[in-house]
């Protein structure tokens, strides 16, 4: 088998919406050795009954096939789709960045959330909270540029993905 | 506030009840555990192999209060769980399993991740405190879902009387569905002691056999038409023909018979295709036969039926038949590709791909290379003359008795007395000679922990498949070792006059560790030698067994003679030679054609590496 070069991918299950069913992905992810960059889990449905759940892991196209393949056995998973692999998709996250600084890194840091169009959702003498949503690269860019300018602390959501077009998670 | 996902009390299978149904005159007022044995009945359990506890009294008093399903008391819930596996195994039904909270639940683990890497339908059924209590460390208590979730296919936490039918309907329904596997439900003792309201496996929907297409046609005839190219062929077959039933192993025979192709089998697919016939050529992997393991590495078209390229079987993957076209024919799709990339995967049922095999096979032009295929059989039978079983047993009559000899003459005695025959065993080179000198003609005739590699599976699995087929020849092939891990199922068969034979090959080590420790680490026996052992005879004597004992080899056939004629259980203690290795060998980190053979083959083999160590 030739190498294949890793990368990241983002994969969208629908689950039923039961007790212990993240415990089981969560779990094949660590019992397997497979990774985790980020989470995302929400009910999606109008009843509550189903849950998306958005994963980006890593791995080699081989590697991302088994994890797949490996989800999709599991009982209360109705559907997976490996989203980078599907085609055009959009994958955003949304992160609070709060940055404490005082005089020119302050004005500094409030320009360039202006340039990132963040938000200041929070906003005291002293500190700022700024929401910002986007691709995972623009918050790391964001985040970086934050970081000699006061940054304190950082809560991300992880990705929330769908693909583009009038396709669906069920017709892909 | 929105429900917490994936975390609450979810609703989501609730049934039509009972007393919604038409047929239903007034509601019945059943407990849960009652509910539970109706449950069961209908899902047509005949046997339930358990241990009571505190969590499961309400269980225990409805099923003493009834009289269809019986109960066999094991004395450990590993070999509850071991027992069904073999119940299942050699009947092709579901195996099921009751055992009390905590405790009973955890000693139930080892079972339960056999029966997932085996592949064995099974349900087991577990106590837990009352709902009540959960998460308060009560007496008895285990996350038992959280404990089980790795080692089962499924499992249940039932939180609500109304889920409790349908939880058992899904239950079964999963367990025998796809690739089969154990699946748990945790019966918190409030729902089992409570009201609860039935629901018919046909007021339920169970979410199974979901993407579980019917074969691609079109990959089947790909993988035909391969065949049909094929001058070196090969069919690579496991338990997953055994799984599809008696009509998919009837079938394989005819589309091995209509190929002419050479046959190999992996531990789990014995009896699959019958042993006897000239076409096998017996077990392939780490202890195959020379035969099997060089046709693995030079064929050119490999046919894997219901079989994973367990590490075993490959050995080192990039050099596992290197030249070959490889098909792969399995019901679980994360079994493509996991381990050896392959050419033509197929995903389905192993008896329904077959069968499109035979009608591809036919309605596909003729084969067209019968001299290529008639000189890969001149090649094959040339591998096979090198005889890679022979060894020398000393003839006097008060020699020490080889290990091989005595579990070929167990073979041959056996075979002798033409009694319908199940085998189990215990892991270890007992194990592996047990797989090289018996041959099965019939499917679920041979009970062995495969993926696990599970000691003490053999004596409880002996029970199991006696209990299903109380008038069959039931054999344990068994180390000393191995057997004493669960030798407390002495009390089980005395109980319930199970005529287990018990057949200990007594060579006073843990073999394969000592046979590793001989060839890797120096021949440093570190901790794997067998002290203070019992004397198995008259261990047997105490727990009601008839107990005989062989050390020379004129009494060898005698005592298995003695012991297979023997109306009742027994337990032989066969001393053999301590030193023997289990031959032939493809070592850890070698190719098929890297093979170890025995001393009695002169062709010495390659030298283990380094990497090849950490391959355990």
């Amino acid at each position: 088998m030739q190498q294949e070069t890793p990368g990241s991918a983002v994969i969208s299950l629908l689950v039923d919406n039961e007790s212990g069913a993240l415990a089981r992905i969560v779990g094949l992810f660590s019992g397997r050795g497979y990774n985790i960059q980020s989470l995302t889990v929400a009910p999606v449905d109008e009843l509550g009954m189903q849950s998306r759940v958005n994963i980006v892991t890593t791995g080699t196209p081989a590697d991302i096939r088994q994890i797949k393949a490996q989800v999709e056995r599991l009982v209360p998973v109705s559907r997976v789709v490996n989203l980078t692999a599907e085609g055009p998709h959009v994958a955003r996250e949304m992160a609070l960045i709060k940055v404490v600084s005082s005089g020119e890194p302050r004005t500094e840091a409030l320009r360039i959330a202006q340039a990132f169009r963040a938000r200041a959702v929070d906003t005291t003498a002293s500190s700022f909270v700024f929401e910002l949503t986007g691709s995972t690269d623009k918050l790391d860019s964001f985040i970086e540029l934050m970081r000699p300018l006061g940054l304190v602390e950082v809560s991300r959501t992880g990705v929330a993905a769908i693909c583009r077009g009038p396709q669906t998670i069920q017709s892909l | 506030m929105r429900p917490s996902p994936l975390m609450g009390d979810q609703d989501k299978m609730t049934p039509q009840t009972a007393s919604s149904a038409p047929d239903a005159q007034k509601p019945q007022t059943l407990s849960g555990a009652e509910v539970l044995m109706r449950a069961l009945d209908e899902q047509g359990v005949e046997v339930i192999f358990g241990y009571p506890g505190g969590a499961v009294l309400p269980i225990y008093d409805a099923l003493f209060r009834q009289n269809r399903i019986r109960h066999i008391l094991v004395r450990h819930e590993q070999a509850a769980v071991h027992a069904a596996e073999a119940y299942a195994r050699s009947t092709g039904k579901v195996g099921v399993v009751l055992v009390t909270s905590g405790p009973g639940a955890t000693n139930a683990v080892t079972g339960l991740l056999d029966a997932l890497m085996d592949s064995i339908p099974l349900v087991c059924l577990a106590g837990q405190v009352p709902s009540s209590l959960i998460g308060n460390d009560a007496f008895q208590e285990a996350d038992t879902t959280g404990i089980t979730r790795p080692v089962t296919k499924y499992n249940y936490l039932v939180r609500k009387p109304e889920d409790l039918a349908p939880a058992v309907h899904e239950a079964f329904a999963i367990a025998r569905s796809g690739r089969p596997g154990p699946v748990l439900i945790d019966l918190p003792k409030n729902i089992t002691v409570g009201n609860a309201p039935y629901a018919a496996a046909s007021q339920t929907t169970a979410r199974v056999a979901k993407r579980m297409p019917e074969p691609d046609r079109d990959a089947v005839k790909r993988a035909v038409a391969a065949m049909k190219k094929s001058c070196r062929p090969l069919f690579y077959i496991g338990g997953g023909v055994i799984n599809a039933g008696p009509e998919a192993c009837a079938n394989l025979r005819k589309l091995v018979k209509l190929t002419g192709f050479p046959i190999t089998s992996t531990l789990m697919g014995f009896g699959a295709y019958p042993g006897s016939d000239a076409q096998y050529l017996g077990m392939l992997g780490m202890h195959g036969m020379y035969e099997a393991n060089l046709a693995t590495h030079g064929c050119d078209v490999l046919i894997a039926l219901g079989s994973r390229f367990d590490d075993r079987v490959t050995g080192r993957v990039d050099a596992f038949s290197p030249d070959s076209f490889k098909i792969h024919a399995d019901i679980d799709p994360s079994q493509i590709n996991k381990i050896i990339h392959v050419d033509q995967p197929i995903v389905g049922d192993a008896g329904r791909i077959i069968t499109m095999m035979i009608e591809e096979w036919e309605s596909q032009p003729a084969y067209g290379h019968q001299t290529e295929l008639a000189a890969w059989w001149e090649q094959i039978e040339a591998w096979r003359a090198l005889d890679c079983l022979r060894f020398s047993q000393d003839p006097a009559p008060d020699a020490i008795i080889k290990p091989q000899q005595a579990i070929r003459r167990i073979y041959e005695l056996a075979r002798e007395t033409k009694r319908e025959t199940y085998v189990s065993t215990e892991v270890g080179q007992h194990q592996m000679w047990a797989a090289q000198y018996f041959r099965f003609d019939e499917p679920n005739r041979w009970l062995t922990s495969g993926g696990l590699g599970t000691m003490g599976y053999g004596l409880p699995a002996a029970v199991g498949a006696q209990v299903a087929h109380p008038d069959a020849l039931v054999l344990d092939i068994a180390g000393e070792a191995s057997t004493l891990m669960n030798i407390q199922e002495l009390g089980t068969i005395a109980q319930y006059r199970l005529p287990v034979k018990l057949f200990i090959i007594n060579n006073h080590y843990m073999g394969m560790v000592r046979q590793w420790q001989e060839l890797l680490h120096g021949s440093r026996y570190s901790e794997s030698y067998s002290d203070a052992l019992p004397d198995f005879v008259k261990l047997a004597e105490s727990f009601h067994a008839r107990g005989l004992r062989a050390t020379r080899l004129d009494e060898l056939d005698d005592t298995i003679r003695a012991a297979l004629a023997h109306d009742g259980p027994v337990v032989v203690d066969l001393c053999v030679t301590e030193g023997e290795n289990c031959f032939p060998m493809i070592p850890s980190g070698a190719a098929h054609n890297e093979m170890i053979l025995g001393p009695e083959q002169e062709e010495r083999g390659a030298k283990v590496t380094r990497e090849g160590m950490m391959l355990v």
